[in-house]
């Protein structure tokens, strides 16, 4: 069984987010890249896991993104494990277009399980997974927190509003994975080293149009300050909740 | 034409596709045309849907319906849509709505723009403002194709009651067994409280609670106002609550209108997921902790001691309220 697991690269979660260029883009001065948590944590690390206990044969992972910034991650992601890797060699942050490249890679490739992250960090789409099993007519299960394979068919368990739902469904299928899935992992040496062997292919992205673009972006109002209350005096605070700010 | 698609989970509505309605109804008046609620599987009360702003309801009750699906869905959803000539298809941006508009953007080339907050805006193109960074900025998202699809952040937009007569026509659709390939073996659900992603007040603990023996005092607090309750992600880490109730950068980005922080120390990954909320409330014993930099209100003091006082306080007014 051969997994493909998409890997997008995020600024880390500590970045204090600010734009440049009048506000059309992300002021990357200082940025560290890092993988996409639900993708590494969750997608990858259970792939691996997978591979380990023998029901998947091969890992590969898969990005959409320039060299220069992309390239340092996919390999990060190598280290972990996986046993090749594949770049898309295009810029886009249309949710449409980046998953028609992986979608037309995959046509070719027969993978019984593609995975993504729940969402990605940045843009928050929680899109192309989705948009990759309806390019490839595959059913599609989001926000998967557990997930076995058994006789070519998928066990997961899915969160809904509010709950957990148990649902199967038999292989090829695309899901989009989250918390709960496997246990973060830290690279060891031996995978470092190894990973710097490993097969990167660059692919030449096919011709897809972009649906959306992003015009501008804008940091929330910053809160005019904290009014503090006496520990002493909680209909103090109780008042103001009800009448200043009206929420109880 | 506009089509929202208001969603039955075990035959009810979620205040979420109440929204997504409104959103459609003032969506509607603004582009002057029609709109119109499709709702899939079976439902009660579907007539109920038309006061929040849209007369007409179009209502497939197949039986295979009854649960999600994403490819049924999105296949029902496409062919209401051609016949309807839709240009534009809303949703509330829920995991239901996440794995069904994508595919849907695919099917139709319909752009689609997932966490919208606001109204879009008509003056130069068709532009809407969506939360990115997890919660740390918004985008302004231009949609390019003539078909779109939006995907509304609950409790980012008020329901609006009209005065409304519901028309309910039944369609039938072309739907294949083969789009029913996921099958539901079981659910588990927290029935009585309302869903972290759409709660109105939310009360929240973190590491400094100490341990889950003392969430009491939490439960407590959140009883007496109807709240649902999350954590920091020490803290799910640490078993001490449950995975689903972790909010951040890496959980859920809430949006709620009363945020009540207790024992957590507000770092950026935690206030990534939460600084939408509309008030924020920090009960800290730390006057260093960087959360009261990004909250209303500021209590300085023990957890133990300021949040039965609180909670204490609310009961009064409560009960002055009602008498
Ligand atoms: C990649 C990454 C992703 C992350 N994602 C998230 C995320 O999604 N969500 C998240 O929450 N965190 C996330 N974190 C972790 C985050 O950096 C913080 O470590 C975490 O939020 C701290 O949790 P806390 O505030 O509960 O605990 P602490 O930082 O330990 O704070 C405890 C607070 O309680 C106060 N306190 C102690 N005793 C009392 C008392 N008796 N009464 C009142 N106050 C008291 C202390 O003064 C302190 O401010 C992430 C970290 C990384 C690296
Ligand atoms: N540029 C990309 N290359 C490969 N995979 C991606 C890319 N962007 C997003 N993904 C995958 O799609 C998931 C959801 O991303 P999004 O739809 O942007 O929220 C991510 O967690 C990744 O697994």
């Amino acid at each position: 069984m051969k997994i493909l697991v998409c890997i997008t690269k995020a600024p880390d979660t500590t970045t204090k987010i600010s734009f440049t260029d009048n506000d059309t883009k992300l002021n990357e001065a200082g940025v560290q890249w890092i993988i996409n948590p639900y993708d590494e944590w969750y997608a990858l690390v259970r792939a691996l896991e997978l591979k380990e206990a023998g029901i998947a044969s091969a890992i590969h992972l898969i990005t959409v993104g320039k060299k220069d910034d992309t390239e340092p991650v996919i390999r990060k992601a190598l280290a972990l494990g996986g046993d090749e890797a594949y770049r898309i060699d295009a810029d886009s942050n249309d949710s449409y277009y980046i998953a028609m490249q992986i979608a037309d890679y995959a046509k070719s490739n027969q993978y019984h399980l593609i995975m993504t992250g729940k969402e990605s960090i940045d843009y928050n789409n929680a899109s192309i997974g989705a948009m990759i099993a309806e390019g490839l007519d595959l059913p599609f299960i989001s926000h998967v927190s557990k997930l076995d394979i058994a006789n070519h068919t998928a066990t997961v368990n899915r969160e809904i509003e509010g709950g957990e739902e148990t649902n199967t469904c038999s292989l090829p299928l695309v899901i989009s994975c989250q918390k709960g899935m496997a246990e973060a992992r830290i690279p060891n040496m031996r995978g470092i080293m190894a990973a710097r062997t490993k097969p990167l292919h660059t692919i030449t992205p096919t011709d897809h149009p972009a649906l959306t673009s992003i015009v501008s972006y804008e940091l929330p109002p910053q809160k005019s300050g904290v009014k503090m209350i006496d520990a002493d005096n909680m209909d103090e605070l109780v008042k103001l909740l009800h009448e200043e700010a009206k929420v109880i | 034409m506009i089509l929202i698609f208001a969603e039955q989970q075990n035959g009810q509505f979620k205040k979420a596709s109440l929204e997504a309605i409104s959103y459609g109804a003032k969506l509607a008046e603004l582009q002057q045309c029609e709109a119109k609620i499709i709702v899939l599987g079976e439902a009660s009360d579907i007539a109920n849907l038309a006061q929040y702003g849209v007369a007409t309801i179009l209502h497939a009750s197949d039986s295979r319906l009854k649960h999600l699906n994403a490819k049924a869905y999105t296949k029902a959803i496409a062919e209401i849509a051609q016949q309807q000539q839709a240009h534009t298809i809303i949703f509330s941006n829920n995991n239901t709505a996440k794995s069904i508009a994508p595919r849907l953007s695919v099917r139709l080339q319909a752009g689609l723009v997932s966490g919208v907050v606001a109204m879009p805006s008509l003056q130069d193109g068709f532009v809407v403002k969506k939360s990115v960074f997890s919660g740390k900025a918004f985008s302004y998202v231009k949609i390019n194709t003539d078909k779109k699809i939006l995907s509304i952040i609950p409790n980012s937009f008020g329901v609006e009651k009209k005065d409304m007569q519901a028309a309910i026509e039944n369609i039938s659709l072309t739907l294949d067994d083969q789009d029913f390939g996921v099958t539901m073996v079981s659910q588990n659900k927290v029935t009585g409280i309302v869903p972290l992603s759409e709660a109105e007040l939310v009360v929240s603990g973190g590491r400094g609670l100490k341990g889950p023996e003392n969430w009491g005092i939490l439960e407590d607090l959140a009883n007496s106002i109807g709240a649902t309750l999350a954590c920091s992600r020490p803290v799910a880490d640490s078993h001490w609550r449950p995975h689903h109730e972790h909010v951040g950068q890496t959980g859920g980005t809430i949006r709620p209108n009363l945020y009540i922080a207790v024992g957590i120390s507000g770092a950026i990954q935690h206030l990534a997921g939460v600084n939408s909320s509309k008030t924020i409330v920090v009960i800290n014993k730390d006057q260093e902790a960087p959360f009261f930099k990004a909250a209303d209100y500021g209590v300085l003091g023990d957890a133990f001691e300021v949040v039965p006082k609180l909670t204490e306080a609310i009961k009064k007014f409560k009960g002055t309220l009602q008498s």
